[in-house]
């Protein structure tokens, strides 16, 4: 230090001194955003003392107390958590009561689904435009797998559950509400009063109502709405129950697209001598869900949560076979041990959901940020 | 296109008709309002001959009929199985308004102080708070229901009641808590408490036009927070303490007296507020977050005490924020306590639309009623809001 005080600058020629050592670094780091003030101190202390006490209640549970092995439920005898139960049941968490010797094709679906998916999610994907046709053959190689038929052997849709009941409602779900959300929008924007009428009351009435009496209405009046001799299985009800009520989400998180998009483009549209469905499809559309990816993926995450609601009508999703779990008299008083695996299966896929939600978001953004 | 081309087809007739767009849009709505009513008239055929086959009753008839089952939790009034499906109508929405009301209260507090606390300096703190947000958030709302409930089932058993200084029991059956009980003169209370925030109110505007008017600032909250707290406290004493409490009691194989709150109700409760103050959280830390700071340097710069920068500058701004996504929260807990079927839990959709549908076979009845119930507190929880929101909106020019 002194080498510095003493040695004398000419005005405008001393160079810079280095910050203070306790401003940088790790102790600065600590200083400032854990020690930066006695009401802050505290609160770091009570901090960390709730974690260790949660911490070591919670690694107890999952780990160091936890049974891992055994076959039976007298195995569990270290008082954490009991995981016997998920490694029983895993192939039911996973396909439901889908024959065991038809696994393959469950499997085959699961694989094929990652490869319909990522061209859709990636738009650097090498071969993307093949891909994008695969994807729009999936719904169909994957039903005609699935159900059976023309040399499979058919499997009832009431045998399908599990994680593939979860995937196959969050996926039609998401395919059917987004044409029918863009028609909504659509109309919900047009001149017409009475098509605008239409489709502001369908839009409020679905969103002001909660999912599970649209999922009554599915099970319980649709039955009735139709003609005799024809009637719909259970899974497909619940199917049109689910679509119907994320496409009016759907249509809203559309329509702050197509709001978004600025009125010289409408005008342009209409200039170029376009007819309404024209402009749509080639200026407006194109734009508009660009910008909204990021809230389809919201609402498609809130979707696959709200798949768990066809448990209560009957249908055995993930939460529905947890609950078969728990109710079985060979594993008795695990439902925490079956919920939070469940809860961890949710959490993976709809953080990462989220996170990509987020991603895109910030790749859409690029140049227009201030 | 020429203009001899333009004119011919001006001229002759259907071309003309189909490029009028008045024409068009009319043909169109004509054709949709037909679709549509085609589509009725088919659904409401096909369900008038389904009725009559299965010999299922229409009619609001049911509503008088007898329930002949029991519901565990009415805790506005007596329920009876000689009770009508009417009365199981009023319980169930009654038990749906307590769980909605309580839920939003304390999943406004609670998210309110997460979102403050997610903008904490302290790094350890928000990232607790980050962590909790994240997990809450996407784990699904009726798997977290069923958790909580399995949790409370697996509490001790009446024998082995936990008890908190002999006042709270804690049971697999339930939280016992002492039940008030107000004897003579305990009306003062809250008469007092009403004559307090009348009065806070009125002392609230009148100070506002005298700060109009001369500048001179009154202490308008502490005045009203001491007189809402103050007054019915003063009442209270003054009276003699006119409250007495009935405490549980151990007697055979249950508690008697104080006031049982059952597991359904709780995990219910417990679940919608844990889960909806995750996203209230994330709506206030985005709130706060959207005021520039440049507002707090100019709110400094003006010489406003802390205190009055948080609650002149920024919190009105951020409101305008926070308000509108706030509504959607609400609601959606709300909508979210239907979800009370799945622990039995008898709110309107478990009891009403649930039991009664299935004794009385009448869907439609009983879904039309449930559905314009739930309507009925969207419109009016989205009119409220709106009103405060327009309250707190930007006036621009």
């Amino acid at each position: 230090m002194s080498s510095i005080t003493d040695q004398k600058y000419a005005p405008g020629e001393h160079p810079d001194l280095p910050p203070p050592p306790g401003s940088i670094g790790v102790v600065g780091w600590l200083r400032h955003r854990l020690f930066s003030s006695v009401g802050n101190t505290i609160l770091t202390i009570i901090a960390f003392f709730f974690l260790f006490k949660v911490g070591n209640a919670v690694v107890f549970w999952v780990f160091t107390g936890a049974t891992f092995t055994g076959e039976t439920q007298d195995a569990c005898t270290q008082g954490g958590a009991c995981w016997l139960v998920i490694g029983d049941r895993f192939h039911q968490f996973m396909y439901g009561l889908y024959p065991q010797e038809e696994y393959w094709r469950a499997n085959i679906v699961f694989v094929l689904m990652v490869f319909a998916i990522a061209p859709l999610l990636f738009d650097k994907l090498p071969h993307r435009g093949k891909f994008l046709i695969f994807s729009a053959l999936f719904p169909f190689a994957a039903f005609y797998l699935l159900s059976g038929g023309l040399g499979l052997e058919t499997v009832d849709t009431a045998n399908w559950g599990g994680m593939l009941l979860t995937l196959v409602l969050g996926i039609t779900g998401i395919v059917a509400s987004l044409p029918i959300g863009i028609l909504l929008a659509l109309g919900r924007r047009s001149n017409m009063p009475i098509v605008r009428t239409l489709c502001v009351c369908f839009i409020e009435f679905i969103r002001g109502v909660p999912l599970i009496t649209i999922l009554f209405m599915a099970s319980n009046m649709l039955p009735l709405f139709l003609p005799e001799g024809v009637n719909f299985d259970k899974l497909l009800r619940a199917l049109i129950g689910v679509a119907l009520f994320s496409s009016a989400y759907m249509a809203e998180v559309i329509r702050g697209g197509l709001q978004a998009i600025p009125k010289g483009q409408y005008e342009g549209a209409d200039a170029m001598g376009l007819s309404y469905w024209q402009s749509m499809r080639l200026i407006v559309l194109p734009q508009a869900l660009r910008i909204v990816i990021p809230g389809i993926v919201n609402t498609f995450i809130g979707l696959y949560k709200d798949t768990t609601l066809v448990s209560i009508i009957g249908l055995f999703d993930l939460l529905g076979i947890a609950q078969v779990a728990v109710a079985d008299v060979k594993w008795r008083g695990l439902a925490p041990e079956t919920y939070a695996f469940i809860a961890l299966l949710f959490f993976i896929s709809c953080f990462s959901m989220s996170r990509y939600s987020l991603w895109l978001e910030n790749k859409l953004h690029t140049g227009h940020k201030r | 296109m020429s203009a001899e081309t333009a004119q011919n087809a001006r001229g002759s007739g259907g071309a003309s008709l189909l490029s009028d767009q008045r024409f068009r849009s009319l043909f169109f709505q004509a054709l949709v309002i037909g679709l549509f009513g085609a589509f009725l008239l088919f659904i409401i055929l096909n369900t008038a001959t389904n009725i009559e086959k299965r010999g299922i009753s229409t009619g609001f008839d049911f509503l008088a009929a007898p329930a002949g089952y029991d519901i565990a939790i009415s805790p506005f009034f007596e329920f009876k199985a000689t009770d009508t499906h009417g009365t199981v109508f009023w319980v169930g929405l009654l038990n749906t308004l307590m769980v909605s009301i309580m839920g939003i209260l304390a999943a406004t507090i609670l998210g309110v102080v997460l979102g403050v606390l997610r903008l904490s300096p302290n790094w350890l703190i928000s990232r607790i708070v980050y962590c909790y947000v994240e997990v809450t958030r996407n784990v699904p709302l009726l798997l977290q229901i069923l958790l909580w409930y399995s949790i409370f089932l697996g509490l001790p058993s009446v024998r082995q009641s936990i008890s908190i200084w002999d006042t709270f029991i804690l049971n697999q059956r339930g939280l016992i808590v002492p039940e008030p009980i107000p004897t003579d003169g305990f009306m003062l209370v809250p008469i007092c408490l009403v004559i307090a925030i009348v009065g806070s109110f009125i002392f609230s505007k009148w100070a506002h036009k005298k700060q109009d008017e001369t500048g001179k600032i009154y202490p308008v909250l502490m005045t009203s927070i001491m007189s809402i707290i103050g007054l019915p406290t003063l009442a209270f004493i003054v009276t003699g303490f006119p409250l007495d409490f009935a405490y549980p009691e151990l007697k055979g194989f249950n508690f008697q007296g104080g006031l049982s709150i059952k597991p359904e109700f709780t995990a219910l409760w417990f679940a919608l507020t844990l889960y909806t103050a995750a996203f209230i959280a994330e709506t206030v830390r985005s709130g706060i977050q959207s005021v520039s700071h440049g507002q707090t340097e100019a709110a400094e710069a003006l010489g406003l005490k802390p205190s009055w920068t948080m609650r002149l500058v920024i919190l009105p701004q951020a409101l305008r924020v926070i308000i509108p996504p706030m509504t959607s929260q609400y609601l959606n807990l709300t909508k979210n306590s239907s979800l009370a079927v799945a622990i039995g839990y008898p709110d309107i959709v478990q009891s009403f639309g649930g039991v009664t549908l299935n004794q009385t076979g009448q869907a439609i009845e009983v879904i039309f009623i449930t559905m314009l119930v739930y309507l009925t507190i969207s419109l009016v929880i989205s009119a409220i809001m709106n009103w405060y929101n327009s309250r707190v909106r930007l006036v621009e020019r």
